[in-house]
């Protein structure tokens, strides 16, 4: 840690993996930035944030489905700490497959959520990160953005759209030194999956990502399978024979 | 935030149970629970570390805290720390004790033998530590908390406001509504390390003679006891002293175990063959001395079995008991003779054994188990039939010698035991919250007849 403490904003404060990430930060005395949309939720947990040793932190209203906005949420995020070091950009929405097939305006909302609105949140924080030639920005992702599967496409082109334009943004700010890391998370047990039966030896504790991701941070890491057995079950994933794959019930 | 269908166990895996299970995102949705209470009755369940049945429901709703487990607010001039129900010991540890240059740091002023229980947990079974005849029970260090009931009401309840709720509600055994929040007067030592001697004793006359000796000068103190010895060998053991070491810090313990036992084996692990060779090897480590003094962290004193996670399932698949009772002074001597006689006949038992005093420092609680006297606390795998006798023998011992059973390690006693041992009961009954009951509050007959169907 240098002299000034580092300064991290997480967009979608509130999601449990966040939330564990947060309190990993606040640990170190970091200082925060919370970005969500439930006033109430945020302000609990930056009273949790600054019993733990955050020195600051500075909560922050937004929807992020509102598109339109999102300039205006990079520049809040920006200036309330003077400058950023690290931004997570957490938010996102499961949802399901056959629902979101059987009626177009759920889906666009969901193809929005998981894809638009960060893109366009990552490139407005990009710009201001490129001029002070340091920092990273992570954004979760997902395993399921690895390949098409017919149980969740639409969420896993949302995923797998948002890998690519990681990749690109980060091609482009390689020149400027700052880090852009792809978080793909397996099954983690939050509030998202709270539906699913949550347990068994692919089941990880948002505690345990929230791990994965801070070390990545730190060695300024490029993509993160996390826990890290999803590299190989989705190496394995990706280049399954068209045939076989089919046959799956995957 | 829907209820799901769960089957779950009790720490000692004898009892099982299955109902609906919630988990509440936050205190207001909590509260909320209990306001459309359902037809069946409400227990609130922290890290389900008590052995028996208090925080079991069959066929009701479980209110999971887990999720409650925010810091609200920390003062480090006074040490009053305020969180919510589901924040466990481990995290106040990690996050509040941590040691200053100089060694010293902010204490949990009482905890029990394991980390990895709630603040709500703690407050319900109003636990004990080793330091009960220093500082008494957690209970003594509860400034206030909040309750949810289900008449929509979330009081604050504390010495002055409240006060008849507040005792009820400490050692309540999640009776009397749901504990949202607490605050708690934490304890500044000088070193967080601790100082500690183990001393062999011989037999029991030797326990008391050394624990007359170490009450003023020892905070801490505990006695391991070979369950198996008897005749001139009765109630021999292992005498554990401790105090803070000043100046000496000690980094926090981690907040989960590391190593865990994968599966239960397919027999108890804990039988007699292991156990008398575990016990003949265990009163040897102190060497020809007989005596070992050290100064290190807490964690191995305080929390010997957290070392391993999940420990108990190496009793294997039909589980364990556990039997914990205090007995008075006047009684205190023949009373554990006749406890561990009764138990050394039977040779049943385990390596888990604790022998203790308790002091009079007195808990606000209307129903905590600490009273002054002696405890003995120990498990006993499950062997059906045999067990359950020796249960029962050993609960005859206690109410014969004024003595009472703890909730938090109870499988088996009687309505009239517990009548007995807790005579608080009928002023507790005023302060019950309709829509909450438990396995153990409907077995031991606390609910007032009327209201019972
Ligand atoms: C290894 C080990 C060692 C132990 N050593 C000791 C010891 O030395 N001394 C001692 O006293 N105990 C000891 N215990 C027992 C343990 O401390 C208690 O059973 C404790 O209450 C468990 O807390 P929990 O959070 O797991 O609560 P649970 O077991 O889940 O629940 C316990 C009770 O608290 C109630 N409750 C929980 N949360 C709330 C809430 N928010 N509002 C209202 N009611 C609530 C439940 O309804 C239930 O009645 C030990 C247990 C283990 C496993
Ligand atoms: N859980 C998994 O198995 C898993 C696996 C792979 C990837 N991921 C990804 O991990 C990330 C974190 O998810 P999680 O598992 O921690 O689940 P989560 O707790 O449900 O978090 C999702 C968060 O998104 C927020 N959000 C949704 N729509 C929003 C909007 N319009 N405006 C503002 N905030 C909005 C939610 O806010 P509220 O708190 O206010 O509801 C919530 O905090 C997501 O991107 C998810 O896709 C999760």
């Amino acid at each position: 840690m240098t002299l000034t403490a580092r300064r991290v904003a997480i967009f979608g404060a509130t999601s449990d993996i966040a939330i564990a990430f947060a309190r990993r930060c606040a640990e170190a005395r970091q200082r925060l930035v919370l970005v969500g949309r439930d006033r109430a939720a945020l302000d609990r947990l930056a009273a949790d944030l600054s019993v733990r040793g955050a020195p600051q932190v500075e909560v922050q209203e937004a929807d992020f489905a509102r598109t339109a906005a999102l300039a205006a949420v990079a520049e809040n995020a920006w200036s309330a700490l003077g400058g950023l070091d690290v931004a997570l950009i957490a938010y996102g929405s499961l949802p399901d497959q056959a629902r979101v097939s059987a009626d177009a305006r759920e889906g666009e909302a969901a193809l929005a959520l998981n894809f638009v609105s960060p893109a366009l949140l990552c490139d407005a924080l990009a710009a201001r990160f490129e001029v002070g030639k340091a920092g990273t920005i992570a954004v979760i992702t997902s395993v399921a953005g690895d390949r098409g599967r017919q149980s969740n496409y639409l969420y896993g082109a949302a995923k797998g759209g948002l890998q690519k334009f990681l990749e690109g943004l980060r091609h482009r700010l390689f020149k400027a030194n700052v880090a852009v890391l792809d978080v793909r998370p397996g099954f983690v047990a939050t509030k998202m999956t709270a539906h699913l039966p949550q347990g068994g030896p692919l089941w990880a504790t948002p505690e345990k990502v929230a791990g994965d991701i801070e070390a990545a941070i730190a060695k300024r890491g490029v993509v993160l399978y996390t826990p890290w057995f999803w590299f190989g079950i989705m190496a394995i994933v990706r280049t399954l024979p068209r045939p076989l794959f089919h046959r799956s019930k995957l | 935030m829907e209820p799901v269908r769960r089957a779950y166990r009790s720490w000692g895996g004898v009892l099982r149970a299955e109902g609906d299970v919630v988990r509440p995102r936050d205190p207001q949705s909590a509260a909320r629970l209990l306001l459309a209470p359902p037809a069946a009755p409400v227990i609130a369940y922290g890290c389900g570390r008590s052995y028996g049945d208090v925080a079991l429901n069959p066929g009701g709703l479980l209110v999971e805290t887990r999720h409650l487990d925010c810091f609200l607010a920390f003062d480090p001039e006074t040490g009053l720390l305020t969180c919510e129900a589901g924040v466990r010991l481990a995290d106040i540890f990690a996050v509040i004790s941590r040691p200053q240059a100089d060694g010293s740091g902010w204490m949990l002023p009482v905890v029990p033998g394991t980390r990895f229980v709630s603040v709500g947990g703690a407050i319900a079974n109003d636990v004990h530590g080793k330091n009960d005849h220093a500082c008494g029970s957690f209970g003594n260090h509860v400034e206030r908390l909040e309750l949810a009931r289900s008449d929509g009401s979330r009081l604050i309840c504390s010495r002055t406001e409240n006060p008849g709720l507040f005792c009820a509600t400490i050692g309540g055994l999640g009776l009397t509504g749901l504990i949202l929040s607490a605050t708690l007067r934490l304890r500044k030592v000088s070193g967080l390390a601790l100082e500690s001697e183990e001393i062999r004793f011989g037999d029991l006359d030797e326990f008391f003679a050394l624990d007359a000796e170490s009450a003023e000068a020892w905070e801490y103190t505990a006695a391991w006891v070979d369950c198996l010895a008897g005749g001139a060998q009765l109630g021999r053991g292992i005498y554990l002293r401790a105090r803070h070491a000043p100046s000496i810090g000690a980094e926090p313990p981690s907040r989960e175990t590391k190593i865990a036992v994968p599966f239960a084996p397919p027999i108890s692990a804990v039988n007699a063959l292991s156990l008398r060779a575990f016990n003949a090897a265990y009163l040897r480590k102190l060497g020809r001395s007989g005596r070992k003094t050290q100064i290190a962290s807490y964690e191995k004193t305080f929390f010997p079995l957290d070392a391993i996670g999940q420990w108990n399932k190496l009793y294997g698949p039909r589980g364990f008991y556990q039997f914990q009772a205090v007995i008075p002074p006047q009684a205190a001597r023949d009373g554990t003779a006749d406890l561990l006689r009764a138990i050394a006949d039977a040779g049943q038992g385990s390596m888990l054994v604790v022998l203790k005093r308790f002091g009079s420092v007195g808990s606000p609680g209307l129903m905590s188990f600490p009273m002054p006297g002696v405890t003995l606390a120990l498990d006993f795998p499950n062997l059906g039939d045999d067990t359950l006798r020796l249960l029962r023998r050993l609960e005859d011992i206690v109410v014969t010698a004024r003595g009472r059973i703890y909730p938090a390690k109870d499988f088996s006693m009687s309505a009239a035991t517990y009548e007995k041992g807790y005579p608080a009961l009928s002023a507790f009954r005023h302060f019950l919250d309709p829509a909450m009951s438990s396995a153990f509050s409907r077995r031991v007959g606390i609910h007032p007849a009327e209201a019972q169907t």
